[in-house]
């Protein structure tokens, strides 16, 4: 009998602990339009594109509108989560990052009244009437630090540490080594640079193994875009004394003495503006929209004049430019990264 | 010269993956040698990962945060310690709901103190001093010297296996709490009182468990994330068995885990190795040498069994 009640208050507490991790956010009370944000797997202020997101609802919020969010502790959460923004009855649901592609076509099938809109994934105009797609073009802010990189590496050898393999993913390796190349040519340098990828944007402990092997290798300065796993490269550059370079985020208060620059995703913009267009009534569903350095979606963190020389900054600020007249095209592909490369001389 | 640095990355990389197994798996020895099954390590290391976290950020100290991680893997060692060994449960179960609980009290502490958000902040501005570190040696001249840099913790660690291995064997109360995972019946007909020694074990393996948790989140991730915690109770709990029970040999299986992650960190990059490959290695080389090496493993006899007082 004893045993028994054991058994029961077990269970109890068993399925009260699996409660407490899932609970969601209730918004308050039922006035006016309604946006819910659902992260990926890094979580509401993962000092990345999660956060950067969360600021663009808040801007929506300061506008009037109700915002919530959920996170995806597991990528079984993400069905679940995009079934209960929809049945809360909310205007626009966002999912962050391509991880949640397939689930939102799914989600955007199955709910045909619900819009929808995905960060960073596309899909061909008018295929899903009902999901929008907000795409960045990474590879241009990429660009940028990389050149900085080349142009401030004083080993003449840079790292690059990629979170996962995917097309969107490669286009910033791309980017980031075209630009390397294009400094190495404008210095007559000889840099060395080393690209990983460590399968994994959780996983604290490999980013900083991997950033703190290619340290030790010479290198002085490293690229993450590897999410919450690449904040370990930034701890490693900081118990090294060497430079990191962040991404999505301003990363620079995270170890302000050692992040050297940071590619900006300004998803906070394309989640704000976005939104924005849904809210206000106009049917931009079925679209994806990109939000370059033309647009202001991508750029480089304001505090990069913290640690980069003036000169090397005007001088990055005139690539900028380029990029934007289109004088200069940066790659995403290995491919059209060889033909950059190969147009270099 | 090379050579030599990419070993000395490779040793300095292992222990740090390997540091926070050891205080695991130690704290597992501890209390299967008693005779109390603990398969809870994994959700005492995330609950005391998220509290050393959370202390460490409050007070400004890492040391405060370590110590409080020990203490709150102690407290659900408690509660495992009441259920297998007062109440007679399943430790199995026990061990299974101790999981949840950790990770989703964690959580839960987390989203209520950092905003709602499941991460709590960094504490990267509060390391705990690392080796070379403390002893003054500067290491910016060299980089060979750079690769080489340890966390304290993990001498901390060696010298738990130390002391662990010296007490269950050399000291007259590491021989009582083996008879109670041997044969806890004899033990209580000399007169020892086996429901005492089975709690203060299991106790202490949460207090080791809870360590491990403070260190990986105080010295690698420096945050408590869901995630931070994901999987090395289990490989710790593996290592106990790896190594036979042993405190030695459960470290040394510690190390063998750490030094297969590292590999993989070491060998990225080579182009012609597929990155899954790689990620797969660390189960591959476990299994290989699990099959080579280890011929038979003996569990304390009365391991998992409750002991009901007067039993043969």
């Amino acid at each position: 009998m004893k045993k028994r009640m054991f058994s029961l208050v077990l269970v109890l507490v068993l399925i009260l602990a699996l409660g407490v991790g899932c609970a969601p956010k209730e918004g308050e009370e039922q006035k006016g339009k309604r946006v819910a944000l659902i992260t990926d797997l890094g979580g509401i202020n993962d000092e990345s594109f999660n956060q950067s997101a969360w600021n663009g609802m808040k801007q929506l919020e300061a506008d009037g509108y109700e915002i919530s969010f959920v996170e995806s502790e597991k990528e079984a959460d993400y069905a679940v989560n995009f079934t209960n923004k929809t049945e809360e009855g909310n205007d626009l649901v966002w999912g962050i990052g391509f991880l949640m592609e397939e689930s939102i076509i799914n989600a955007s099938k199955e709910h045909k009244d619900q819009k929808f809109a995905i960060v960073d994934a596309g899909f061909p105009e008018g295929e899903y009437p009902n999901l929008i797609g907000a795409m960045f073009n990474s590879e241009e802010s990429s660009f940028l630090v990389g050149y900085i990189a080349g142009h401030v590496t004083e080993t003449d050898h840079v790292g690059f540490v990629l979170g996962m393999e995917g097309d969107v993913m490669f286009s910033l390796q791309y980017g980031y080594l075209a630009s390397v190349a294009y400094a190495d040519k404008e210095l007559g340098k000889d840099i060395r640079v080393d690209a990983v990828t460590i399968d994994t944007f959780g996983d604290t402990a490999k980013g900083k193994a991997t950033a703190t092997k290619m340290f030790s290798d010479g290198a002085d300065i490293v690229y993450h875009a590897a999410g919450q796993a690449g904040s370990g490269c930034i701890t490693a550059a900081k118990e090294m004394g060497k430079w990191a370079i962040g991404v999505d985020l301003d990363q620079n208060e995270l170890a302000p003495d050692n992040v050297l620059t940071s590619a900006l995703k300004n998803v906070d913009q394309a989640v704000y503006l976005l939104s924005k267009r849904v809210l206000e009534g106009e049917d931009v569903g079925g679209k994806t929209f990109f939000f370059g350095l033309k647009e202001g979606g991508v750029g480089i963190a304001p505090s990069s004049d913290k640690h980069v020389p003036k000169d090397i900054l005007d001088k990055t600020a005139e690539i900028e430019k380029q990029i934007i007249d289109g004088e200069i095209t940066v790659p995403i592909t290995e491919a059209e990264f060889e033909t950059f490369k190969g147009n270099l001389g | 010269m090379n050579l030599l640095n990419t070993v000395l990355l490779t040793v300095s990389i292992s222990l740090m993956y390997s540091a926070p197994l050891i205080f695991t798996a130690l704290g597992g020895v501890i209390t299967q040698r008693a005779g109390v099954d603990n398969i809870g390590l994994e959700g005492m290391m995330a609950f005391g990962a998220c509290g050393a976290s959370i202390l460490c950020h409050f007070t400004g100290s890492p040391w405060i945060g370590l110590v409080v991680g020990a203490l709150f893997g102690a407290t659900l060692a408690i509660l495992h310690a009441f259920i297998s060994v007062t109440a007679k449960g399943n430790q199995l179960i026990s061990g299974i709901a101790i999981n949840f609980i950790g990770l989703g009290v964690g959580v839960f502490l987390t989203r209520f103190l950092f905003n709602g958000a499941a991460q709590s902040n960094s504490t990267i501005n509060e390391p705990l001093p690392k080796l070379l570190g403390l002893l003054g040696i500067d290491k910016s001249k060299s980089r060979l010297l750079e690769s080489s840099e340890i966390d304290l913790t993990v001498i901390f660690a060696f010298a738990f296996a130390v002391l662990i291995w010296f007490v269950l064997y050399k000291t007259r109360i590491g021989l009582r709490v083996r008879a109670c995972g041997e044969h806890p019946g004899a033990a209580d007909t000399l007169g020892v009182n086996v429901t005492r020694i089975r709690y203060v074990a299991t106790i202490l393996s949460g207090v080791m468990a809870g360590l491990g948790g403070a260190v990986t989140s105080l010295t690698i991730s420096y945050r408590f994330t869901p995630t931070v915690i994901s999987g090395q109770g289990f490989i710790a709990l593996a290592a106990v068995i790896f190594g036979n029970w042993k405190p030695i040999g459960a470290t040394l299986a510690c190390l063998l885990f750490g030094f297969a992650q590292a590999l993989t960190v070491v060998l990225a990059g080579i182009p012609w190795l597929p990155t899954q490959i790689l990620a797969m290695l660390p189960y591959a080389l476990t299994l290989l040498i699990l099959v080579i090496f280890v011929e038979r493993s003996t569990p304390p006899k009365a391991l998992g069994q409750p002991y009901f007082k007067g039993q043969a």
